[in-house]
Formats: C-alpha cells, sequence, structure tokens
C-alpha cells in the first residue's frame, strides 16, 4: 500500500474569477466605464426599471446594456426597441454571469465608447451573488410580491449589494409586505445598503434612484 | 446552483497541486465553505465524480466543513456566530444592539488540503 500524504493546499475556489474581476474593474476605471450589475429573481422588474432608467439617464451619459437572458432575445430586444444599444450573452442554462462573459459583453458592445453600462444578470437570487461580475456597483431588486422575508433566504445577496431597490411599491396595499421588517432585517444584514422605494409601473421614486445613480456615474467620471 | 462551475475550478486547482506533487491518486479532498453559500454538497460529489474520471482525483471523496457565519457588532465591536436562519433577526448578545453589523464569516470558499498517494 502507498503511503497517503497529506498535502496542503489553501486557495480559494473562487480565486480565478475574483483576480479576473479585479482586473476588469480596473480596466473599467481607467476607461472611465461605470458598469451596473442589475440582480433579482425572475419577474422582480429588472427590464422595466431598466427602461425607465436608461429614459431618466440616457440624455446625460452614452449608455449600454449587456443582456444575459438564459435562451431568449426578449429583453435585449425591448431595450433596442427604445434606442439603446444593448448585446446579448447566450448563457445557455448557466446560472449566472462571471467576469470573462462580461468582458465578452463589453468587447461585443465596443465599451470604451460608453460612460455607462448595465448588466441584466440571470435571475435568480443564489449564484450571482458569489460571482464578482467586475462591475463598479452592484444592485439588486426586490420586488413587493416576492415578501419581506427575502433577506433571510437571500442573506448573501443582500450582503454582497450596494444598493437595493424596492420595486412593485404600487402593490403594497395589496399585501402583507411590511417595510419596517424589511427594513430590520436590513440594518443587520448591511447596514450601509442603499435602498430605493420604487414602482417602475407607475414611474414612482424611480426619479430618486436614478439622481442617485447620475451623481454616482458623475463622481466617477471625474 | 452553481455547483458544476465551482466544482471544475476544484478540480483544476486540485489537479495543478497532484502534478507538482507527483500525486498518481487523490484519496480526498477538504474544502472550508461558509454557512452563507447555498452549494449543495451531494451535487458537489455528483460533478466532481463526473468531471474526475479518468484523472488521478478520480474517486476522491469530497469533504466540505462548513464555516459558521459571524457578524461583529458596530457598536460595541463584539463578534458572535450566529445560525443562518438567524441571519436578518439576530441581536448583539453583548449590547442588544438589532441593527449595524458586519459580516466577518461564513463567505469562505477554500481548498483546503488533500489527501494522496
Ligand atoms: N405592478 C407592477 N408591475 C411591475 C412593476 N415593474 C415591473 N412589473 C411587471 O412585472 C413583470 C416582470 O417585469 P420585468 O421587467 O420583465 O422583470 P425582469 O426582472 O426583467 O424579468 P426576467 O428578465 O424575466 O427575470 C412585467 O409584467 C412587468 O410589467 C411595478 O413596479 N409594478
Ligand atoms: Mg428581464
Ligand atoms: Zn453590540
Amino acid at each position: 500500500m502507498d503511503e497517503i500524504k497529506l498535502i496542503e493546499i489553501k486557495e480559494s475556489i473562487l480565486t480565478d474569477n475574483d483576480i479576473a474581476a479585479e482586473q476588469l474593474r480596473s480596466r473599467l476605471k481607467a476607461e472611465k466605464t461605470f458598469v451596473v450589475n442589475l440582480m433579482s429573481s425572475p419577474g422582480a422588474g429588472k427590464t422595466t426599471l431598466l427602461l425607465q432608467t436608461l429614459a431618466a439617464l440616457k440624455q446625460t451619459y452614452k449608455t449600454g446594456v449587456i443582456e444575459a437572458d438564459i435562451d431568449s432575445m426578449v429583453d435585449a430586444e425591448k431595450i433596442r426597441a427604445a434606442g439603446i444599444e444593448s448585446v446579448q450573452l447566450r448563457t445557455g442554462g448557466f446560472c449566472h454571469l462571471d467576469s470573462n462573459m462580461v468582458k465578452q459583453g463589453l468587447e461585443a458592445l465596443g465599451s470604451e465608447g460608453f460612460d455607462l453600462v448595465f448588466i441584466e444578470n440571470v435571475g435568480n437570487l443564489v449564484c450571482p451573488a458569489e460571482f464578482d461580475t467586475g462591475a463598479i456597483t452592484n444592485v439588486m431588486i426586490l420586488s413587493v410580491p416576492e415578501g419581506d422575508d427575502k433577506p433571510l433566504k437571500y442573506p448573501l445577496m443582500f450582503s454582497t449589494c450596494d444598493v437595493l431597490v424596492i420595486n412593485k411599491t404600487d402593490m403594497l396595499s395589496l399585501s402583507d409586505f411590511n417595510m419596517n421588517t424589511l427594513y430590520g432585517h436590513i440594518s443587520r444584514l448591511n447596514p450601509n445598503m442603499n435602498i430605493f422605494e420604487v414602482s417602475a409601473k407607475t414611474g414612482d421614486g424611480v426619479k430618486q434612484w436614478a439622481d442617485w445613480l447620475k451623481q454616482q456615474v458623475s463622481d466617477f467620471l471625474q | 446552483m452553481h455547483e458544476l462551475p465551482i466544482t471544475e475550478n476544484i478540480l483544476t486547482i486540485v489537479l495543478k497541486h497532484a502534478a507538482a506533487g507527483h500525486v498518481r491518486q487523490v484519496v480526498s479532498i477538504t474544502l472550508d465553505i461558509g454557512e452563507l453559500s447555498d452549494l449543495e454538497d451531494e451535487w458537489m460529489q455528483h460533478y466532481f465524480d463526473y468531471l474526475s474520471k479518468g484523472t488521478v482525483a478520480e474517486g476522491a471523496k469530497l469533504k466540505i466543513n462548513r464555516i459558521p457565519i459571524a457578524l461583529r457588532c458596530n457598536g460595541c465591536g463584539k463578534t458572535f456566530e450566529i445560525e443562518k436562519s438567524m441571519i436578518g433577526k439576530s441581536t448583539c448578545p453583548s449590547c442588544q444592539a438589532t441593527g449595524d453589523f458586519s459580516l466577518v464569516s461564513g463567505r469562505q470558499y477554500h481548498i483546503k488540503e488533500m489527501e494522496a498517494k
């Protein structure tokens, strides 16, 4: 019998992606392209909010979109119909985007000329939280019908994002969603999170979010 | 849900160390994974068995240590461990604060060591 030996490895499993993401972020800073990674459950309102946000920002910044629909062009076509350049990444059932896929998306878009690029990540609250895309800021959308207990079920997502947009606030009166309960969970998980309450349908609150983002991009571009 | 790409990374790293250490067979691989990750142990083993076929790591067993979630209270500085189910509901055991905590542990994703012949 061969003797069994113990070999120390001590390596992070995500190292490759983390390093690639950091490199991409440095490049984006040098090229002055602000990238926003949008994450949420399917149907929380990423595309609808994106369209509203683009309407508020496209006059000020040259803006593009990277779409990561699992296997359709539906969202990318909506964005294009609004006059915004977009590319569709075929994720082919992949559950998240990693920084290499984002890099490909930026190349397809020709990112150098863009001030602001949005990524619509794959709709799920688990996998995208583990993979740094290289984006400058990470935003998650939680919609009212999903419930105020989501931070308890998806703590990693809530703790890694810089911004929470609470969407579909027009449906608050129809549900038992409790804003105070949600804020209580967030203050424990991620006290520095920027929170916006919006309805992408009625446009309520979208201006506050878009103004905040405009300020971030303006600071970044200076 | 993303056990497949994670398992690919594990295999790549393990094979690199196996080649460096002139290993003929990897027996087990010990991982330190934070409680916050949603990886399913069984799926990881399943994918690993599939991906490692024909390599020196074929047949290796994944031993997964779950590292507890710990928060630090920014008010009083106390660090405390909590269950995943308590993460948005916790209270500081020292000053009873109910907010303003920072995550200090629970996101680990490490390959610690491997046993090999
Ligand atoms: N009532 C209400 N409905 C909304 C709001 N925002 C989006 N919706 C609706 O919710 C549905 C899903 O919206 P999308 O914007 O497609 O959501 P998504 O997150 O992009 O969805 P996927 O890309 O499929 O994951 C659509 O029917 C929208 O019209 C809102 O603020 N209020
Ligand atoms: Mg969409
Ligand atoms: Zn305390």
